[in-house]
């Protein structure tokens, strides 16, 4: 039963073997497809492939191009900002220094200024003790002088009006009340 | 119940074909190439040639190569003509670029290696040229060149010569051949290696033809042999079926198509890589 099925799909299939097979060769549809092949492999190089390959080709090498490119400048701008950075790192630095010293600078200057104002003051305190130490010495002179010669005046005054007793106290009463008033 | 059923059948076929010896054949009919063109409402008869003393008619494949022919070169100038206009083209310039680039950076790049640029014309008419040819056997009234095995056959000869000059260039006359038999084989064993190796030349391009041309003859025979069921059987109720299980494979064509042009290429490219580059 199953062998008669079978047998009647081959008969199905091999029904059109007058007409042909399937693994015919014909030497026409050779000859048909090497002209159409090799045409078509010819022209298309020639138009299409040669333009579009050398486009394409064109196009990758200038992406990468530029890819590079940017790669490169993209390099050379973290240099200059690395730079840029150290550059800045240095100019605080010097900055700090410089404040730094002028500071040290002025603390000298204020310490030797002050130094140098206490001296004079110094000095000049004891010029002064020394001037008055000389004036005082020179008035106590020029007092000792007058007191003498107050002295021999008084004397003088004694001896002239040397009377009496009493005239004579009333001189000398009279010589110690001018001295106590001056 | 069943072997009942199976007997019925059974008839029937034989029946059909015994009433009607010619349509029996109608599924190779649709296979096989001829010489009549089947369009909407007409039949147009193609004209004969001969050649000397050799019949070089026009046959349905040769008018379908020649449409797979003017549509790539139509088809070809309209997108190079887009890359001289501007840097990058679009819409379908950018799909053949797609395909272009996928031979060029998958197909040949990777197989060949060095030197590959050489042998990119001729892979890419290939690719495109089989890629064309199975489509437009999946178009109503169309027929596939691809399955005829002269067609499948003249494209691996094609191939084999491509191969060859590619290792004879590439290694000279002599350093091809010689560089065929592996290093370190025994001398008694040269004589058998060569054969060997001579023969396996000749399998390559054989198996190539064979492939594409089962391949795509396959899925139509199954195609016509499922809608066929619907007739043969006289009945609506398998139809559903039919349709159906006729339609998947015919979406499974689709894929065989490209498939079929994209191991074509790639075995083709393979072997050029291999003949120009012995050592390895």
């Amino acid at each position: 039963m199953m062998m008669a099925f079978i047998s009647s799909l081959m008969m199905l299939f091999s029904g059109g073997e007058s007409s042909g097979s399937l693994l015919d060769v014909n030497p026409g549809l050779i000859f048909w497809t090497v002209i159409t092949f090799v045409l078509l492999l010819l022209i298309l190089k020639k138009m299409a492939w040669k333009p579009i390959l050398t486009s394409l080709n064109e196009r990758e090498n200038f992406i990468k191009e530029s890819v590079e490119r940017a790669e490169t400048a993209k390099k050379e701008a973290e240099e200059l900002l690395e730079l840029n950075r150290q550059n800045l790192a240095k100019a605080e630095e010097e900055a700090q220094k410089v404040i730094a010293q002028g500071r040290d600078y002025a603390e000298n200057l204020k310490s030797q200024i002050i130094e140098e104002s206490k001296k004079e003051a110094k000095k000049l305190i004891t010029d002064a003790s020394l001037e008055i130490e000389r004036k005082n010495v020179e008035a106590f002179n020029s007092l000792k002088g007058e007191v003498a010669s107050i002295a021999v005046q008084a004397a003088e005054k004694i001896l002239r009006s040397n009377l009496d007793k009493d005239r004579q106290e009333k001189i000398v009463n009279d010589f110690i009340n001018d001295l106590s008033k001056n | 119940m069943y072997s009942e059923e199976i007997k019925t059948v059974a008839d029937t076929l034989n029946t059909v074909v015994a009433k009607e010896e010619s349509s029996a054949g109608w599924i190779m009919h649709h296979i096989l190439d001829s010489s009549t063109l089947e369009l909407p409402f007409i039949t147009v008869q193609l004209p004969h040639l001969s050649l000397f003393g050799f019949d070089i008619s026009i046959t349905k494949h040769v008018v379908f190569m020649w449409i797979a022919f003017a549509l790539l070169i139509t088809t070809f100038y309209f997108v190079s003509k887009s890359y001289k206009k501007s840097f990058l083209p679009k819409g379908l310039s950018n799909i053949m670029e797609l395909l272009i680039v996928f031979v060029r950076d998958e197909i040949a790049k990777p197989t060949i290696g060095k030197g590959y640029e050489k042998f990119l014309p001729y892979l890419l008419t290939v690719f495109f040229f089989i890629l064309v040819s199975n489509f437009l056997g999946l178009l109503p009234y169309g027929a596939t060149a691809t399955s005829n095995i002269s067609v499948t056959a003249t494209l691996a000869v094609i191939s084999f010569f491509v191969i060859q000059a590619g290792g004879i260039m590439k290694n000279g006359a002599f350093g091809y051949f010689k560089g065929l038999i592996p290093g370190g084989v025994p001398a008694w064993l040269l004589p058998i290696m060569f054969v060997v190796e001579i023969l396996g030349l000749f399998t390559k391009p054989f198996a190539l033809a064979i492939r594409l041309f089962a391949n795509m003859t396959a899925g139509h025979i199954v195609i016509m042999a499922l809608l066929g069921l619907i007739f043969i059987l006289h009945t609506y109720f398998v139809a559903p079926v039919s349709v159906a299980f006729a339609l998947f494979i015919y979406l499974l064509e689709i894929l065989v198509a490209l498939i079929q042009a994209y191991i074509f290429t790639m075995l083709s490219s393979l072997f050029i890589g291999m003949a120009v580059h012995q050592d390895h």
